[in-house]
C-alpha cells in the first residue's frame, strides 16, 4: 500500500505543472465553491492560497479529509490533476499590504 | 312590498378594527382577498387607513416575512391578512420561519364558515372548516371566533400570548359573514383590557446556583442565542459579562452582544468553548450543536468538544413550549442546570446574584482573565483584517471586499443591517462595529429561503420613522422566491439599501450535491446541475427597475463598487429603496 503511494507520489511529480490547467479544475472539480475562486477562502472551507500546503499534504487531504470537506478519489481528481491544481495555487500573488478600508 | 336592507353603516368588519386598533398595529400587510374584503375595506376608510396603514403585498410570504422581519427591529407584531385556505397556504413557510425564530406576527384569516353564505364555486373553494389547522403545528395559538364579543377575546388574547415568551406567531379566523352583515342590535362591544405577561424569570434557587458556578469557574463562556430581546437584553448582557470578565460568544441570531468588545469571543469560539470549565448558554436553540462536532462524512460521527467535567447550564423559555412535530427543537443536551425561563428577564437577578457572590480575589482573578480574553480578541480582530485581504481584487468580488467598502460608507450613518450574515462568510461582524439593538436582527429562523427579501423591508419599514440606513445584502436565490417585494418597497416608499450577493445559484446546495458526487464517487463537475442561476444570468438592476425601484449593476469589478454604493446610499436617504447588483464570490 505505501509502496503504490509512493509510485503514485513519484508519478504525480514527473507530471510537469500545468498553473492554467490547475486554474481550470480548480473550478471545474468544485475545490471553489468552498474556498473562494482565488483560493481565498471563507465560511465553507479554509484559505488554500497564497502559499499553498506542501503537494504532498495536499494531495494526503484531498484523499482523506478528516472534517467537512468531501473526500476526491483518483477516479475524479488524479493526482497529476492536482499537482497542476497545487500549481495555480502556488501561482497566486500574496495580497497587498496595508489596505486602508481594512483599517476602519 | 318589503324593501330589502341593502347597505349597512355598521358592519361586523369595523368593530374587528376597532379591536385590532386597540393592540396598536401600525401596519397590515396583505395580498388583498375576497374572504377579507370587509376587514380591507374597514382599514381603508373606517380605520381612515392609519394604524394599521394597508401594506399593499404580492405574496403572502411575503407579507408575513415583512411582519417578521419589522417585529425584530420593532419588538411588536403586525398584521397580516389572508385567505384562510389559498392565502395562509402561501403564508405557511414564513410564518414556519417566524415561529422558528421565536417572532411574534399576527395573522387574521379570513374564511365563510357557514356553507349556506358562500355565493360562488370560488366561496366554496375558499372556505375551510378548520383554517388554522394546517399551520397549527408551528403557531402558538389560534381561534375562530363565532361572534363579534368572542372576536374581541380572543383578538387580545392572541396579541398576549403571542407576546409572551417564547414569542410566536398567532392565528385568528374572522368570518367574512360576521365581517360583512352589520352589528346585531344589543351586541356587547366591550373590547377587553390588554395585559401583557410580565416574563417567566428564573427560579431564585436555581438563579444562585447558576451565578455560584459562574463565579467559582475559571474560564467561563456564555453563548448568546436569542438573548437580546430587546435593547435592554444586549445591554444586561454586556453588564454580567463585565462582571464577570467572562467569555461570550454570540450565535447572531439577534444582536447580542457588541462585535468590538473586548470579551467579545465570538470569532474564536470553538477555542473558548473547548477550554470552558463552565458555559451558560442564553436562549440557545441548537446547544448541542455547539458544544459537538459532528462529522460530514458518509459515517455519522459526534463527539464533545467540550472538556471532561465541563458544566453546562441553559437559560431558556424553550423550554416551557415545545410542539413535537417539527423537530426544531434540536438534538437533546444534557445540562447540569437547566433554568426553564426567559433569558432577558432573568439577567438582572443572575447580575445581581453574581455581585453578591464576589470577592476581592475573584475580582483579581476575573481581571486577569479580562485582559487576556482581551488580547485574544484583539488578535482575532487582526486575523480577521488580514484574511479579508486575500482576494481583494478578484472579479467576481470577494465577499470582505463587498462589506469592507459598504462598511467605509455606512459607519457614520444611523445603520441597521437586517440580513443573515453566514452566506457572506461573517465578514459583517467580522469586519464592523456592532453595538446597537437594530444593528443586527439575525436570520430566517428555520432557514427557510425566501425570508431575506421581505423581512429586509420589513424591518426597514420599522427603521423609517427611527431614520435609519437601513442595509441589506440580499442572496440571489432568495430574491428569486418572490420578486415583488421590491415593488412593495417602491410602491410604499420604503428607504432601502439592498445590495445582491449574487453568485448566481443556491450556493449551498452547489455544495451539497459537489458533497454527494464525491461521497458517490462521481460526477463531480456536475454539481452546478440543478443549482445555479446563471443561465441567463438575471439582471437584478432591470428587475428592480421594472418595478420603479433605482437599481444599478451588474457590478464585477472591485473598482467600481464604492461608487455605485455611493449611488445607492443617496437614492436611500432621499427616502426610497435602492438595488445594487454585485457579483460576487460564492461565500
Ligand atoms: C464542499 C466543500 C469543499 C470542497 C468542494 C473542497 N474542499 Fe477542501 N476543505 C474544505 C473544508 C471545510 C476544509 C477544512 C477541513 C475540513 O473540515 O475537512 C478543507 C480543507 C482543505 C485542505 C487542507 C487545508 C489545510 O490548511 O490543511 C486542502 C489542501 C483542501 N481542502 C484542498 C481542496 C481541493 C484541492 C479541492 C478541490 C479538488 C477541495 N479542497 C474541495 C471544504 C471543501
Amino acid at each position: 500500500m505505501h509502496k503504490l503511494i509512493l509510485i503514485l507520489f513519484v508519478g504525480a511529480l514527473l507530471h510537469a505543472e500545468d498553473a492554467d490547467n490547475g486554474k481550470k479544475l480548480y473550478t471545474t472539480v468544485g475545490c471553489y465553491e468552498c474556498h473562494g475562486r482565488v483560493g481565498q477562502g471563507g465560511s465553507a472551507g479554509p484559505r488554500l492560497a497564497p502559499r499553498p500546503v506542501p503537494l504532498q499534504a495536499l494531495v494526503a487531504y484531498v484523499r482523506h479529509p478528516s472534517g467537512a470537506m468531501p473526500p476526491y478519489t483518483s477516479k475524479l481528481v488524479t493526482d497529476a490533476q492536482l499537482v497542476d491544481i497545487h500549481a495555480f495555487l502556488a501561482s497566486i500573488p500574496p495580497p497587498a499590504k496595508d489596505i486602508p478600508l481594512l483599517n476602519q | 312590498m318589503k324593501v330589502e336592507v341593502q347597505t349597512t353603516d355598521r358592519p361586523g368588519s369595523d368593530f374587528m378594527m376597532d379591536v385590532l386598533k386597540s393592540l396598536d398595529f401600525e401596519y397590515v400587510c396583505s395580498n388583498p382577498g375576497s374572504s377579507f374584503r370587509a376587514l380591507h375595506e374597514s382599514v381603508i376608510n373606517y380605520g381612515g387607513n392609519r394604524s394599521p396603514e394597508f401594506i399593499t403585498c404580492c405574496h403572502e410570504e411575503s407579507a408575513t416575512a415583512m411582519a417578521h422581519g419589522y417585529a425584530k427591529i420593532e419588538g411588536k407584531p403586525l398584521l397580516v391578512f389572508a385567505h384562510g385556505t389559498v392565502g395562509l397556504q402561501h403564508a405557511s413557510m414564513a410564518i414556519y420561519n417566524a415561529y422558528c425564530d421565536r417572532v411574534p406576527v399576527y395573522v387574521v384569516l379570513g374564511n365563510i364558515m357557514d356553507a349556506t353564505r358562500r355565493r360562488s364555486f370560488v366561496d366554496w373553494a375558499h372556505s375551510v372548516q378548520d383554517a388554522a389547522a394546517m399551520v397549527r403545528e408551528y403557531i402558538k395559538w389560534d381561534d375562530a371566533p363565532l361572534s363579534l364579543p368572542h372576536f374581541a377575546e380572543s383578538a387580545v388574547r392572541a396579541y398576549k400570548i403571542a407576546m409572551t415568551p417564547p414569542f410566536m406567531p398567532v392565528v385568528i379566523v374572522a368570518d367574512a359573514d360576521t365581517q360583512e352583515s352589520p352589528i346585531p342590535d344589543g351586541t356587547d362591544l366591550r373590547i377587553p383590557k390588554l395585559t401583557l405577561t410580565a416574563p417567566p424569570q428564573g427560579d431564585s434557587g436555581a438563579v444562585a446556583e447558576a451565578a455560584r458556578l459562574l463565579v467559582a469557574a475559571e474560564s467561563p463562556v456564555i453563548l448568546a442565542g436569542r438573548a437580546a430581546r430587546t435593547p435592554a437584553g444586549l445591554k444586561l448582557l454586556v453588564e454580567l459579562a463585565e462582571t464577570l470578565q467572562t467569555a461570550v460568544i454570540d450565535l447572531r441570531q439577534r444582536m447580542n452582544f457588541p462585535s468590538r468588545h473586548p470579551l467579545n469571543q465570538t470569532m474564536r469560539g470553538r477555542a473558548a468553548i473547548t477550554n470552558a470549565d463552565v458555559i451558560l448558554g442564553l436562549e440557545v436553540e441548537d446547544f448541542y450543536g455547539a458544544v459537538h462536532s459532528i462529522g460530514q462524512q458518509i459515517e455519522y460521527r459526534t463527539r464533545p468538544i467540550t472538556r471532561p467535567g465541563a458544566k453546562l447550564m441553559s437559560i431558556t423559555a424553550g423550554d416551557l413550549f415545545l410542539r413535537s412535530n417539527y423537530q426544531d427543537f434540536q438534538r437533546f443536551q444534557e445540562v447540569d442546570l437547566a433554568i426553564a425561563a426567559d433569558a432577558e428577564a432573568t439577567l438582572p437577578v443572575l447580575i445581581e446574584a453574581v455581585k453578591r457572590q464576589l470577592t476581592d480575589d475573584r475580582k483579581r482573578a476575573f481581571q486577569d482573565r479580562g485582559a487576556k480574553l482581551a488580547a485574544s480578541h484583539q488578535e482575532a480582530q487582526e486575523k480577521a483584517r488580514a484574511d479579508a485581504a486575500y482576494a481583494w481584487d478578484a472579479s467576481p468580488i470577494s465577499t470582505a471586499r463587498l462589506c469592507a467598502e459598504l462598511w467605509a460608507q455606512i459607519k457614520n450613518e444611523d445603520w441597521s443591517f437586517v440580513s443573515e450574515s453566514a452566506f457572506v462568510s461573517g465578514w459583517p461582524q467580522r469586519l464592523w462595529d456592532f453595538s446597537k439593538h437594530y444593528h443586527h436582527i439575525g436570520g430566517q429562523g428555520g432557514y427557510g429561503i425566501g425570508y431575506g427579501a421581505p423581512a429586509a423591508v420589513g424591518a426597514a419599514l420599522a427603521n423609517r420613522k427611527h431614520g435609519r440606513l437601513t442595509v441589506n445584502i440580499q442572496c440571489d436565490g432568495d430574491m428569486m422566491y418572490a420578486p415583488g417585494i421590491l415593488w412593495t418597497a417602491a410602491h410604499h416608499r420604503i428607504p432601502l439599501l439592498n445590495i445582491m450577493h449574487n453568485n448566481r445559484g443556491y450556493h449551498q446546495e452547489v455544495m451539497q450535491v459537489q458533497i454527494m458526487a464525491n461521497q458517490h464517487n462521481r460526477g463531480v463537475d456536475r454539481a452546478r446541475i440543478g443549482t445555479t442561476i446563471d443561465d441567463p444570468p438575471v439582471d437584478y438592476a432591470k428587475l428592480a427597475q421594472s418595478m420603479g425601484m433605482y437599481g444599478e449593476g451588474p457590478v464585477s469589478d472591485p473598482k467600481d463598487l464604492a461608487a455605485a454604493l455611493r449611488r445607492g446610499i443617496e437614492v436611500v436617504k432621499r427616502g426610497e429603496p435602492a438595488m445594487i447588483d454585485v457579483v460576487t464570490q460564492p461565500r
